[in-house]
């Protein structure tokens, strides 16, 4: 119970070169498909929240990928990386930012409601820490069949202050569900930093001696440190159907959303340490062991970024060509029709 | 003749759809072990073992979340409010995820849960405990709300809201538990949602209500017959989503007098959306303006006097009934 994480750097690359390079190429098509976005926001095609997932991809590919495909994710309001790594068509997810009926869910949900059923991908929530109860839900359903299915559950550090996390993670242990929490604590609740917005920062402590889960701290800049802590994660949900708890320290670049601009990020950070940040970049982290271990050349380099363009850029036409919802899809969906 | 109190027949549909479907679960606060706080729950964790009838701490919330994920997995869950004062808590869930699942995920995910719980007024249980808030639900897009008056509604609406496919707010009255009454003995008799229930046919004047309330105006209404002879039709709602505006538009064209009841206090309170609708529907048809009867606007209080006079009884129906046909 309560662990702390064991930080070794492996030495020696620790799986195969084809899965590096798939997990390389995860990373870049998640942040080739947010980069655009602010700009298209800017010119007006996307509207609502738009909250963006760059610096923080080597936590949704180091744990999607680990999964198996009957297993389940709830996420927060970031939630396209998830939903990327989890083989959601960007071109979906861009066609819902845009409002289009081919977005995943029909345009009626937006950036924040990004929904797959097919994928057991059950959407993002933009009311902080409210997925947490559902996520606890979906695990109690998995014991209930007696499935060994875990359910992950996605949510920032804003989330370790609202009440229905904490009935939540004392339920969770109370009736040992297999879920995966995973608090991707990128320093800030919107604007509000860790120390100013947490009495006790140790968010392990809190979860593991408050709630009896067993719980690791992880360097969520670094894929493959993140990847060790979630196969152990899931190896022990599976075997004893009981939760666990992951910390993954990681770091936004983008604002909290679309409207927390540069200029306005200078309330709460500075350049310096965005900077300071940048220089531990995931992508590079991943990249240059790759580079080390002899499996990434540079021109594998370039072929994978420009195929990740070529994804976003077809993601983005997919959408603008996209028609927008027939006026009777207004009325569709507020019930579900036996 | 089956013949049964509410409470137990609210048992008897959740012990019936349970046997049929093992999806099918309860969970909530002393609805296992302490045998159900109203005994709504009584013998169901010693028929179904407690992995379907699962005690859960007192985290509204968390219960609404556990009920609204599992049901997004497949399961058809039973979540119990042990009153639906204690439903606030849960209020961003039911409100923010419950309800709106289906619609945000483009019809993707069902979510068939049922809340249930007594809700409503009385027993000197004051403010926080003693309240009617249906019009709430009412107003959430994704919800349907069902709030059944008599033993054999109670069973037949809460067999149809387990089957039902989507979240049903299903509000008892903790003061109909005792209420004796007869059922249909027929296992599978489903009332279907959006059919309103014509207690009492009449001429003159139309009474619109639901839960203990039409109980209330089924007793004004003998009574003025008596007294007064006027004749009053009496239209139970049973469910206010989805609402059953043919049977009462039906009933207005007849009586061109409306008067419409509720517990829950007057501000903005169901009888307004009652009263709006039938003014657009049938202003033409009618002979005099609707009259509500309502509880006041105040947080219940505790004195048996002054509650008395915070919920709506027969002389406030009757006093009603006799200004909408101009007698005072």
């Amino acid at each position: 119970m309560g662990k702390l994480a064991v930080r070794e750097s492996s030495d020696s690359f620790p799986f195969d070169a084809q899965e590096g390079l798939s997990l390389y190429r995860l990373m870049r098509i998640i942040r080739r498909c947010e980069e655009p976005l602010n700009r298209i926001y800017r010119e007006g095609k996307i509207g609502g929240y738009l909250h963006l997932y760059i610096g923080q991809e080597a936590v949704a590919a180091g744990l999607i990928p680990l999964l198996r495909a009957d297993d389940y994710i709830l996420s927060a309001y970031r939630d396209h990386g998830h939903a990327i790594a989890r083989g959601v068509d960007p071109k979906r997810i861009v066609a819902e930012l845009y409002g289009r009926v081919t977005g995943c869910s029909r345009g009626k949900g937006g950036s924040m409601h990004i929904y797959d059923a097919d994928r057991n991908f059950l959407g993002g929530y933009g009311i902080v820490g409210g997925v947490v109860p559902l996520a606890v839900g979906v695990g109690f359903a998995i014991k209930y069949r007696g499935g060994d299915q875990v359910c992950v559950c996605f949510f920032g550090d804003g989330a370790m202050n609202q009440g229905a996390v904490h009935e939540a993670l004392n339920m969770a242990s109370l009736f040992k569900v297999p879920c995966l929490f995973v608090l991707e604590n990128n320093g800030y609740a919107m604007g509000t930093a860790v120390e100013r917005h947490s009495a006790v920062t140790d968010f392990i402590q809190r979860v593991s001696y408050g709630y009896g889960i067993a719980s690791e701290r992880v360097d969520g800049m670094d894929l493959v440190e993140v990847r060790e802590v979630v196969e152990r994660a899931i190896a022990y949900i599976r075997k004893r159907t009981a939760p666990y708890f992951i910390e993954a320290e990681c770091y936004r670049y983008a604002g909290h959303g679309f409207s927390d601009t540069a200029q306005q990020q200078k309330t709460y950070r500075s350049d310096e340490e965005i900077e300071r940040w940048k220089r531990r970049d995931p992508i590079e982290i991943f990249g240059q062991r790759l580079r080390d271990a002899g499996i990434l050349t540079s021109s594998d380099e370039e072929e994978i970024d420009a195929e990740a363009r070529r994804i976003a850029d077809e993601a983005i036409g997919y959408a603008e060509n996209s028609p927008e919802p027939p006026m009777d899809e207004l009325y569709e969906g507020v019930f579900s029709e036996e | 003749m089956l013949t049964m109190k509410y409470g137990e027949a609210l048992r008897l549909a959740m012990t019936e759809e349970m046997e049929r479907d093992p999806n099918v679960f309860i969970c909530g606060e002393e609805v296992g072990q302490y045998q159900g706080t109203f005994r709504v729950t009584q013998g169901m964790l010693e028929r179904f073992g407690s992995s379907r009838v699962v005690d859960t701490p007192i985290s509204e919330a968390a219960i609404v979340g556990l009920v609204t994920g599992a049901a997004m997995a497949g399961l058809r869950p039973i979540a119990e409010m042990m009153t639906f004062s204690f439903a606030l808590v849960a209020m961003d869930q039911i409100v923010n995820h419950t309800a709106k699942i289906s619609y945000m995920s483009g019809g993707q995910v069902k979510v068939p849960v049922v809340i249930r719980g007594p809700a409503g007024t009385g027993n000197q249980l004051s403010a926080q405990h003693s309240q009617s808030l249906e019009s709430w639900y009412s107003h959430i897009p994704g919800l349907k709300v069902v709030m059944p008056a008599t033993p054999n509604d109670a069973r037949g609406l809460l067999k149809s809201a387990i089957r039902d496919d989507n979240p049903v707010i299903f509000m008892e009255h903790a003061g109909l538990y005792g209420m004796r009454g007869d059922l249909n003995e027929d296992p599978e008799y489903l009332i279907p949602f959006g059919q309103a229930h014509i207690m009492l046919e009449g001429t003159d004047v139309t009474i619109v209500s639901y839960s203990h309330m039409v109980n209330t105006c089924y007793r004004a209404a003998e009574q003025i017959s008596r007294e007064q002879n006027i004749s009053c039709e009496v239209i139970d709602l049973r469910t206010l989503v989805p609402l059953d505006v043919d049977t009462i538009i039906k009933s207005v064209r007849k009586t061109h007098r409306v008067v419409v009841a509720h517990e829950e206090a007057i501000n903005v309170g169901f009888g307004a959306e009652l009263a709006s609708r039938i003014y657009e529907l049938a202003f033409d048809d009618l002979d005099s303006p609707i009259e509500r009867v309502a509880g006041p606007d105040v947080p219940m209080p505790y004195a048996k006097n002054l509650e008395r006079a915070a919920i709506p009884h027969d002389s406030d129906v009757i006093a009603a009934v006799k200004r909408v046909v101009n007698l005072v």
